[in-house]
């Protein structure tokens, strides 16, 4: 490496995951540039969950080198972790929104936690946050059980950016919701994406997602990356695990259900 | 060898299952006594595991007094020891019977609903999402309620205490007509402060227990809401038995000879 080159922002080697005897992640390798939005697709149950939260270190890869802005992850100690994650946001699958706690409070939870800011200034920002994910005021004092699938993934959003990560993963944004929501939250993703700048990773099966967010997109199949291109590339690969996710046909090397 | 091949495994499963629940132990207790605090999360614990516990444990205090004062009387009468009716009531009730009860109830009450409620975090995800928002889940869900737990069951228990002797007051001159003066006298006069501080002492180990059960379950739950309930069994289940289990021992330590 050059002494001008910067490293990538991620770059992951070797990245091996099994519960048990099951083999999850069986030796991933994959780089994220800074500013580079990659979409990672592949069937359900093939890890890509458990990627990412090997990357947040939520979950401890088995072996392999993670590295965020060159430096070291796996096996890092207490403190490095924590000066890491500052940096990361993620939206998860299911929202994960705290039920216990109103719309604004879950929204300003990193920046009270994180950022130490006391709950009367977090609370304006928060706000603000909510207002440029679509919702009003009267929204910050819902509790999440009280909205509806839509807005509690524009909630789980404003709060995944709230203290304006350098790297958000976004762990299937559209899934359960209609197709005009969908775009809705594809549009958001993007406009919120470029303002801060932020790297991305994110996880879909929706190859409306992939169109509208990707800059490259990699393949995750059997534990392995086993393609990656630039988006424009999906439709023309002749590769035919692609091929089958990208026109979801039954026929192809791909088995889904565990079936041989 | 062969018949003894599972005895092993199994004990050497305990062996690991106890060293998990001791290392979580360690760890909650530690976040305990490491700032931050969360004053206001520890404040809401205790409002909900010992403001709301207090009917259950007034109710149940309240009538095994009661109780307590009947089977005596009618027990005593058999050698003409009536007398010490009011006596039995008052140490069973400090040493014994308000300490256990009110930790079963408790358990019952607040060692399921801490599994659900942590259980249900871990299977939406949640417990992660504290980690990327840079907050610890031991310290912000498990040492709250760890220390509402230890703090409030001896404060539920003293007042446990109170009401039980006053339903044993209430059966003593009402239906067997003691004296009232009498009554308290004998309440008092052989009622040692190591009888109450033994019981309050239980309290505190019996309310970590129920905390903790609840907590270690709950965060280790997997497998969507099938999970979660059993969780939820499991906390109410083991803190009961590790209740009455460690009740032995602290009466032992106290008032063993
Ligand atoms: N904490 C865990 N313990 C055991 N197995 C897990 C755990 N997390 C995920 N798995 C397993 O790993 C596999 C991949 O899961 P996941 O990454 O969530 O899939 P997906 O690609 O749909 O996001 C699944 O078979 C799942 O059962
Ligand atoms: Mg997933």
């Amino acid at each position: 490496m050059t002494a001008e080159a910067k490293p990538p922002k991620i770059s992951i080697r070797g990245v091996k995951k099994a519960f048990g005897p099951k083999v999850v992640l069986d030796g991933i390798d994959l780089d994220v540039d800074e500013g580079e939005s990659v979409v990672v697709v592949g069937g359900s149950g093939t890890g890509k969950s458990v990627l990412i939260k090997c990357i947040l270190g939520i979950l401890d890869a088995d072996s392999g080198s993670i590295k965020i802005d060159g430096t070291e992850a796996c096996g890092a100690s207490r403190q490095t972790r924590a000066e890491l994650i500052r940096k990361m946001g993620m939206l998860f699958q299911g929202g994960a929104l705290f039920d216990s706690l109103p719309v604004w409070e879950n929204v300003a939870f990193g920046l009270i936690e994180a950022k130490g800011m006391n709950r009367k200034a977090a609370r304006p920002i928060a706000l603000e946050n909510l207002h440029k994910v679509g919702l009003a005021d009267r929204v910050a004092d819902l509790y999440p059980a009280e909205l509806s699938g839509g807005m509690q993934k524009r909630v789980s959003l404003a709060r995944a950016i709230a203290t304006g990560p350098e790297i958000i993963f976004f762990d299937e944004p559209t899934t359960g919701l209609d197709p005009i929501m969908a775009d809705v939250i594809n549009r958001l993703i993007v406009e919120r994406v470029k303002e801060l700048g932020a790297t991305t990773l994110t996880i879909t099966h929706d190859m409306g997602s992939v169109r509208k967010i990707a800059d490259r997109v990699a393949m995750l199949h059997d534990g392995k990356i086993i393609w990656q291109g630039p988006v424009a590339d999906i439709d023309t690969t002749d590769n035919p695990y692609v091929q089958q996710f990208v026109f979801g046909q039954e026929e192809g090397p791909i088995r889904i259900g565990g079936a041989r | 060898m062969r018949l003894l091949q599972p005895v092993g495994a199994a004990f050497l499963a305990f062996l690991g299952a106890v060293g998990r629940l001791a290392m979580f132990a360690g760890q909650g207790v530690s976040h305990a006594f490491r700032p931050p605090f969360y004053g206001r999360l520890i404040g809401k614990q205790m409002v909900e595991i010992g403001y709301y516990s207090l009917p259950v444990v007034g109710m149940t205090t309240l009538f095994s007094g009661m109780v307590l004062a009947l089977q005596s009387y009618t027990g005593f009468a058999r050698f003409s020891a009536e007398g010490a009716v009011a006596t039995v009531v008052v140490l069973s009730m400090t040493r014994e019977l308000a300490p256990v009860l009110a930790g079963l109830m408790v358990a019952g009450r607040i060692g399921a609903s801490i599994a659900a409620e942590i259980g249900t975090m871990r299977v939406t995800e949640q417990i992660d999402a504290l980690t990327t928002l840079s907050t610890h889940p031991m310290k912000y869900l498990i040492a709250p309620r760890l220390i509402a737990g230890t703090t409030m069951l001896p404060v539920l228990v003293l007042i446990g205490d109170i009401i039980g002797v006053f339903g044993g007051y209430l059966v003593g001159v009402y239906k067997l007509d003691f004296n009232s003066t009498i009554y308290l006298e004998r309440t008092i006069e052989y009622l040692e402060t190591v009888d109450v501080v033994s019981g309050l002492v239980k309290a505190a180990v019996f309310g970590f227990i129920v905390a903790l059960m609840g907590c270690y379950h709950g965060y280790n739950s997997k497998g969507g809401a099938q999970g979660v309930g059993r969780a939820t069994t499991n906390a109410v289940v083991s803190a009961s038995i590790l209740i009455l289990i460690s009740n032995y021992f602290i009466t032992e330590l106290f008032f063993s000879k």
